[in-house]
């Protein structure tokens, strides 16, 4: 038995590089599969242009399984579309109906700008991490688990936390391009665990200089970011975040040298 | 420490702070201004020990005055900051379940306007007309004429209305955001924060709101 296919009109924004104007131009995608994800429904156009002989619309991707923060572009204003808790890889076309208009727009952000059509340039999101997203152990084996004992509602909090996939949905949804829930994402993550808990003051520093240098906007908490994030990222990191840069601004200590510095 | 007022953090904190002083002030000022309910005198009365009161006075002047000229100035560096932040805008808006507040998106319109009502609210009653009244034996001004006089024209209570209304919303967001702001939200306060924010904010605007309408409908 086949399923009925639906048929839908996409105004999709096509931008030739960082330099030019974009433009909304139209597209019919024909006999799509309710089955298909979104992107399969792309590439499907993608095939018809290719075969025209136009270019195909360029949109980023990579592991289609909604873990690896490639994916995702507006749909309609909303970051990886309607639905809640998912990628765009990890929309189903289900979720739309036949003759829908779908308007498809990338991120749009000072920080984030666009590279072709869909596609923008993130690397904004990987200074930041550059700049304090890690912990400075960098020898060694792991140590045995039992040997370092957290608090059960740490280990949760930093698992959550840590399930940001850095896709910049939170700054595409921010009415102010800011990157304070995907900053206190990694922030929040790295200060509850103990290993991480050694650099919590100088990260906290130094990460949110970096989100401010990059020309992301400030948080006015309107909690969008954490309504349109495909992996829930909650608020209260955000909270986090400023608990922890307060304290390192107060408390943080300056090397003296020594050691096996000269 | 310098870093901790560029930065945008610290500059919510500052807004977060000296929101603060004003949402307390704003408080104790609809609380007061309820003697309207009593009658003239206990109005005028409350008037009068506050201004006699120079110590009281100043520091309250003084400190509000600071913490406006602060919030404002945050507000402007951050408005322009969030501007630019985006250089092109979308063609569409998300939907309701995506999208935002309409008091957590215009907090800038609405301070603007609150801003000039303040300004405005200050000309029409501290600088305004001064008449003259006595109180057991004292002489003081008569702010509750003034008062009765200037709500009774249709048009000052409509715009107190509108800027009351505008007030509710910019409480509503700021009474709660203010707790992310200084970092003590935590997962199990959300729901009530909103909730307590709503409450704080409908009984400073609705306490303010029923002053007008109450002379302008209901005094002779």
């Amino acid at each position: 038995m086949t399923k009925q296919t639906i048929n839908l009109k996409l105004k999709v924004w096509r931008q030739t590089n960082p330099q030019t104007e974009g433009k909304f131009v139209t597209y019919d995608a024909k006999d799509i599969s309710p089955d298909a994800s979104f992107l399969e429904m792309l590439d499907t156009v993608n095939e018809g242009l290719i075969k025209k002989g136009d270019s195909p619309i360029v949109f980023d991707h990579d592991c289609r399984e909604g873990i690896c923060g490639s994916c995702g572009f507006m749909i309609n204003g909303n970051a990886h579309g309607p639905e809640k808790s998912t990628t765009v890889c990890q929309l189903h076309m289900r979720h739309f109906h036949d003759g829908e208009e779908l308007v498809l727009e990338p991120w749009r952000a000072t920080a984030f700008p666009v590279i072709k059509d869909l596609m923008c340039d993130r690397s904004a999101f990987d200074r930041i991490m550059k700049s304090g997203g890690y912990i400075s152990v960098n020898t060694g084996n792991a140590q045995d688990a039992n040997a370092i004992p957290i608090p059960k509602p740490d280990a949760d909090e930093a698992f959550l936390s840590a399930a940001c996939i850095g896709c910049g949905a939170c700054v595409a949804s921010c009415k102010n391009a800011s990157a304070a829930l995907f900053t206190s994402a990694k922030i929040t993550h790295l200060s509850l665990l103990p290993q991480g808990k050694v650099e919590r003051g100088q990260r906290a520093l130094d990460m949110v200089a970096q989100m401010d240098a990059e020309g992301f906007g400030a948080c006015t908490s309107t909690g969008v970011c954490s309504a349109s994030c495909p992996k829930d990222i909650s608020l209260t990191n955000i909270a986090t975040m400023n608990r922890e840069y307060l304290k390192a601004v107060i408390t943080q200590k300056e090397e003296m040298g020594g050691g096996d510095g000269v | 420490m310098l870093q901790f007022f560029k930065s945008t953090v610290g500059r919510k904190y500052l807004m977060g702070i000296t929101g603060l002083v004003w949402m307390g002030f704003i408080f104790g000022h609809m609380a007061g201004n309820m003697l309207i309910f009593v009658g003239a005198d206990a109005f005028n009365a409350y008037g009068h020990a506050i201004v006699s009161n120079k110590i009281l006075l100043y520091g309250t002047e003084i400190a509000l005055v600071l913490t406006l000229i602060v919030h404002v100035s945050c507000a402007i560096s951050l408005t322009i900051q969030n501007r630019s932040s985006r250089n092109s805008r979308y063609a569409m808006t998300p939907n309701a379940e995506k999208g935002s507040s309409l008091a957590s998106k215009t907090m800038a319109v609405q301070g603007s306007a609150i801003l000039a009502f303040i300004i405005l609210h200050l000309i029409t009653f501290k600088y305004g007309k001064i008449y003259e009244t006595n109180v057991g034996g004292v002489l003081m001004r008569d702010l509750h004429k003034l008062v009765i006089e200037t709500f009774a024209q249709p048009g000052y209570v409509a715009w107190y209305v509108v800027c009351l209304i505008l007030l509710l919303f910019h409480l509503s967001h700021g009474a709660h955001s203010i707790f992310q702001s200084f970092g003590i939200l935590e997962r199990k306060m959300q729901a009530k924060l909103k909730m307590g924010a709503w409450v704080y904010a409908l009984v400073v605007a609705g306490g303010f709101l029923s002053q007008p309408i109450y002379v302008f409908l209901f005094h002779k």
